[in-house]
Parts: C-alpha cells; structure tokens; sequence
C-alpha cells in the first residue's frame, strides 16, 4: 500500500504522538497532498500590513503552490487573487512588489482593476455578451483576514475566522509586536534561501532549542559574553507550550516575553553606544530604554502552522517548493518612523545571523539538508518527536507544555497535520 | 641619460588597470586558497565587505545585506570558517572565483574605482554551485601598497533563494 493510501486507512503507520515515518519527508505523493489538503485548507500568511502600505501596493506571494498577488486597492482594502489571467491562464504579474493601477495580462491584454474586477478585453467584438459576462471572470479572490498587522489568505470560505484559528496564539503574537518600541512593526527587507530538504523539516527547527549550542556554536562564539549567556537556552528556564491548530510557542529568554517589563535593568554591553546615540538625539530615558530593549527583540518563536513564526525579531516565512526543496525568507522588522539608529541596531543583528552568509542560518541549512539526505535510508524508520512527553504538563483543550528543550512544538504541529491529512 | 632615476619615488603616479587587475586577482586568490591572515590585511582600517541584496541601493548602511562587514566582523567571518565549530563551513567549501572583464570607472594617485565581473565555483559534499556578480573595487595607494577601501558584490540572482554561502564570496 503506498503511504498516502495507508495514512487515511492507518494512519498510526505514519504517524503517532511522538514519532512520524520517513516518507512524510520524501514521499512525493504525500507532499502534493499537502499542498491540497493542508495549504488549500487553512490560513496561510502572505503579507505584512507594513509592505503594502499604501493603496495600489503589491507584492508576489504564494499559497502553498498558487502564486498570488496581495493588493491594496483604490479604497484601501487589501486583496489577494491569484495571479492566473481567467482568459488562459499567464500571470498577471512579475514583479515581486511595487504600486500599479491595475494589472494587464502580457498575452493578450485583459485588464483587472486592483479589487479584481474584469475592466479591459482588446477587440471585444470577438465575443459576444454572454461569452464576455464580466461578472463571471474577475480575478479568483481569496479570503482575507489580519491579525495585528499580519496578512492572512485562504481559499475557504467556511472555515472559522482567523482569530479563532489562532486562538492563544494572540496573546503571543500582541506580545511579540511589542518590539515595534512604542511605533508600529515595519518590514526592512529579507533574507531568502533554498534548502534541500522538505519544508516540514524547517517547521519542526522554530521549536527546536536543543539544537542551538551544537549547530550555533561558531554563533555563540562570535557574540559577546552577555549574549551568549543569554543564548545559553537550555540552561535558562524556558519552556514550549502547545497553542493548539498547529501553532505553539518556544520560550528561551523568560526575562524577554513581556518587552515592558522590568524596563529599568541594566541596558546591555552590547547597547551602550546606541542607548548614548539615542539619548544625544533627545530620547527620554524611558525612550531610550523602551527603543533598546526592542532593538534586542523578544525572547521567543512562535510558530503558526503552516508557514510562519514569528521568531525572536524577524519573520520566518516557510514557502515549501517540492517534496525534497524548500524555500526561507527571513524578513527583518523594525520601528515604522523609530531612530534610524535603531533601525540600523536591529538590520546588523539581523544580518549577522539570518540568510545565506549569516552566522547562523546556513548551520541550519545544512543540517537540514543532512536530515533529507538521511532520510534517503530507511524508508520504515521512525523520526523521533518524544523529547520532554515524560515531563509534558496538561493545560486546558488538550494542549501540553514542557521545558524549552521539550519537542512539544512539533508534537503539536504534526498533530494538526495529521488532522488535516488523516482525511 | 636615464630620465626615470631622476624621478622622486615618492611621487606616486595614477593607479593603472594593470596595478588594479593585479591586486584583485591577488585577493582573489588569497580567499580561494584561505590565506586568510594576509587577506584580512589588504584592507584600510575603515573599510566595508559589502554583498548587498536590493539591485541599485546606495545606502548599504540602512538597507538589509547579506554582508555589511567592518573589520571586526570580517575577522570574524574568517575566525568562525577556521574554528571548525560550524557545521557548513566543515569543510569549508572549495571555490575557484575568475575576475575578468574589468573597468577603471575613475582612477587617481591616490584612489580607484575599479569594475569587474566575477564569476565563483564552489564544490562540496559532492554538489557544484555557481554565483555570478559585478565587484566595484574602491581602492586606494598607502604606504604599502594598494588598499580596498570597499568591495561591493552584485550578485546577478541577489533577491532569489540563494542555497547557504559558508565562505567569503
Ligand atoms: S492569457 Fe491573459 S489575456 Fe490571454
Ligand atoms: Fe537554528
């Protein structure tokens, strides 16, 4: 029997509470399911609010393998289609982001308003008024809804609302939006790379504390010794909570949930010189201590099933491309209208650790590029997600929390994925 | 009567393409052979190791890069390839890079703006990759010799997925 057959028929062969099998990593019927059952299903991030800030502004994004096109239009209110001309097909738009009026098909010149509405058919006359019903051929649009900033899309109308699709997740997500210092959250720009290796491999990293100290290790060495400590995170009281729907939460610096808090300690070695630039242009202290704190970002991850986290001070942005190819983006976040100093803080951080040439993501890469190739052997073998279950507490709704080390995170996410594709 | 033995060596002349050519390529084959030492030495105290991303951004300092590196953070790049504490810098990649088609975009005595394309193979763990780019060379003449003041590499694919870069482009 092939696995996606077995996973509807027995899924306990595939999948179990602390383990799943290898062909959820390298099956590639399994994969094109997902695309379908899972990322055709839910909610799926396509945007923050911040990168298309004003009417007519546009950016390229997909969900799961559907390119989009997330728009504001004329009246400020964001769409998302899909970037497929109703005539035969072309895309609409190549263009990763930018401001347009409308946008006109390349192959033969079928024009849509901004809200997706068919405007232009070049010689029209071709067609009769039946064959060219506009009301019948406007961009295929799909569900919008935002939670504090973040975009969110999907192709269902039935199912619930997003906020109760992310349900405790809030509280965190109202929290992580707090290193916006006192000014709204902003994208800077991002990092983008491929690993070869499935996409859920990268899903289960964002709660995956035990891995830090070995794989960061040449990280950890080029930090300064406060941060390092810091960073010391299986030693540090953390823990991982199971948010429920997929999402859970991984904190590694308890001090840094609530950036408010305790805002009179010490501001960090490593911040003196900002916090003397910020106080020289005029920020109070308080500012100044607010604007710091931020700069160094929260204490935790988050991850939202299927395709985001909100991880420490970036976006993680999940874009799977093939059973055994993945596409990041970490998109850097900063103070919409904060000191530039700040701002310049919090991309130097960011460059030193995420994307390609940082210090730390491509460790990552490729130890996920190792575990797909691992998984090439022992098709029968088990992937083990039992680390902390002895120590699990129960919390209400069926979620558990265990220490920061604890595979909990993940736990959670394959238990909706198993929801979604047990089905 | 030989007039160069009149000319005082300490007036420096205009920087040449061929004395530019000649240092670039030697850099470039300082990083293919990791000798990382000298090549952390042909830098001015000031100067930038910049890989920026957005195609045409001027002000790397407020923009997000790959690389933005001062000299701390280039020790540092070159101390964490050799500390064989990360994983995908062990080894470090094996790269050939070939600077060819190269430009004086403005030269002086004492400062150049030197343009070429770069084209780097890298092989390790049995897969090749290629990253292909522009490098605008700033170098100036000090007392030992030619400097970079900064090098700014465009990658061709600089907003796509790029696969994780564990050496010095
Ligand atoms: S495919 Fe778009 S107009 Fe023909
Ligand atoms: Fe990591």
């Amino acid at each position: 029997m092939t696995s996606l057959a077995e996973l509807t028929s027995n899924p306990d062969e595939l999948i179990r509470q602390d383990r799943v099998r290898t062909p959820l990593y390298t099956d590639p019927a399994i994969f094109e399911a997902e695309m379908t059952k899972i990322f055709h299903n839910t909610w799926v991030w396509v945007a923050h609010v911040s990168e298309i800030p004003n009417n007519g502004d546009f950016k390229m994004a997909q969900v799961g393998l559907d390119p989009v096109i997330v728009v504001r239009d004329r009246k400020g209110e964001v769409h998302v289609h899909l970037n497929r001309c109703r005539h035969r097909a072309a895309t609409l738009c190549e263009v990763r982001k930018g401001k347009t009026s409308s946008f006109v098909c390349p192959y033969h010149g079928w024009g849509y308003s901004l809200d997706g509405k068919l405007r232009g058919v070049p010689y029209e006359n071709g067609y009769n008024e039946e064959q060219i019903d506009r009301s019948k051929l406007s961009l295929k649009s799909l569900r919008v809804e935002e939670y504090n900033g973040l975009l969110f899309a999907t192709f269902r109308d039935d199912i619930e609302p997003l906020a109760d699709f992310l349900g405790p997740a809030k509280k965190w997500i109202d929290l992580f939006m707090k290193q916006g210092g006192g000014y709204p959250v902003k994208t800077l720009g991002e990092h983008k790379f491929r690993f070869p290796g499935n996409w859920k491999i990268q899903l289960e990293n964002t709660t995956d504390a035990y891995h830090f100290p070995l794989v960061h290790k040449s990280f950890l060495t080029a930090v300064d010794k406060e941060t390092e400590q810091q960073l010391d995170m299986l030693n540090n009281g953390g823990f991982v909570e199971d948010l429920g729907n997929g999402h859970s939460v991984m904190v590694m610096i308890p001090e840094l949930i609530d950036l408010d808090d305790n805002l009179e300690a010490p501001i960090p070695e490593k911040f003196a010189d900002l916090a003397k630039e910020l106080a020289a242009e005029g920020y109070s202290d308080t500012e100044v201590r607010r604007i710091v704190r931020a700069v160094g970002g929260s204490g935790f991850n988050i991850n939202l099933f299927p395709n985001l986290a909100c991880s420490m001070a970036f976006f993680r942005v999940l874009q799977p491309v093939s059973v055994n190819e993945t596409e990041i983006r970490h998109i850097a976040i900063g103070m919409d209208g904060g000191p530039a100093a700040a701002n310049r803080a919090r991309i130097r951080l960011h460059e030193f650790f995420q994307g390609p040439m940082g210090f730390g993501s491509p460790d990552d890469a490729e130890v996920w590029d190792r575990v797909q190739h691992g998984a090439k052997g022992g098709e029968d073998m088990w992937i083990m997600l039992h680390r902390g279950l002895n120590k699990e507490e129960s919390l209400p709704d069926g979620r558990h929390r265990s220490d920061v080390s604890a595979e909990t995170g993940m736990r959670a996410a394959y238990d909706q994925w198993k929801r979604m594709m047990a089905v | 009567m030989n007039m160069t033995m009149t000319i005082p060596t300490t007036t420096a002349s205009t920087i040449t393409l061929a004395e530019a050519m000649e240092f670039v390529w030697t850099e470039a084959d300082l990083l293919d052979h990791a000798v990382y030492d000298e090549w952390l030495s042909l830098w001015t105290a000031d100067a930038r190791y910049i890989v920026p991303i957005e195609p045409g951004v001027t002000d790397f300092g407020n923009a997000v890069n790959y690389a933005y590196d001062d000299h701390e953070m280039r020790k540092k790049r070159v101390e964490r390839l050799l500390s064989g504490q990360s994983v995908s810098a062990s080894p470090v990649a094996r790269t050939v890079r070939s600077l060819s088609r190269f430009r004086m975009l403005k030269t002086s005595e004492t400062a150049c703006e030197l343009r070429c394309a770069q084209i780097i193979t890298e092989f390790r763990r049995g897969r090749e990759r290629t990253y292909t780019g522009d490098v605008v060379f700033e170098l100036v003449r000090s007392e030992s010799g030619l400097k970079i003041r900064r090098k700014v590499i465009w990658l061709i694919n600089s907003t796509e997925a790029l696969g994780g870069i564990g050496y010095i482009l």
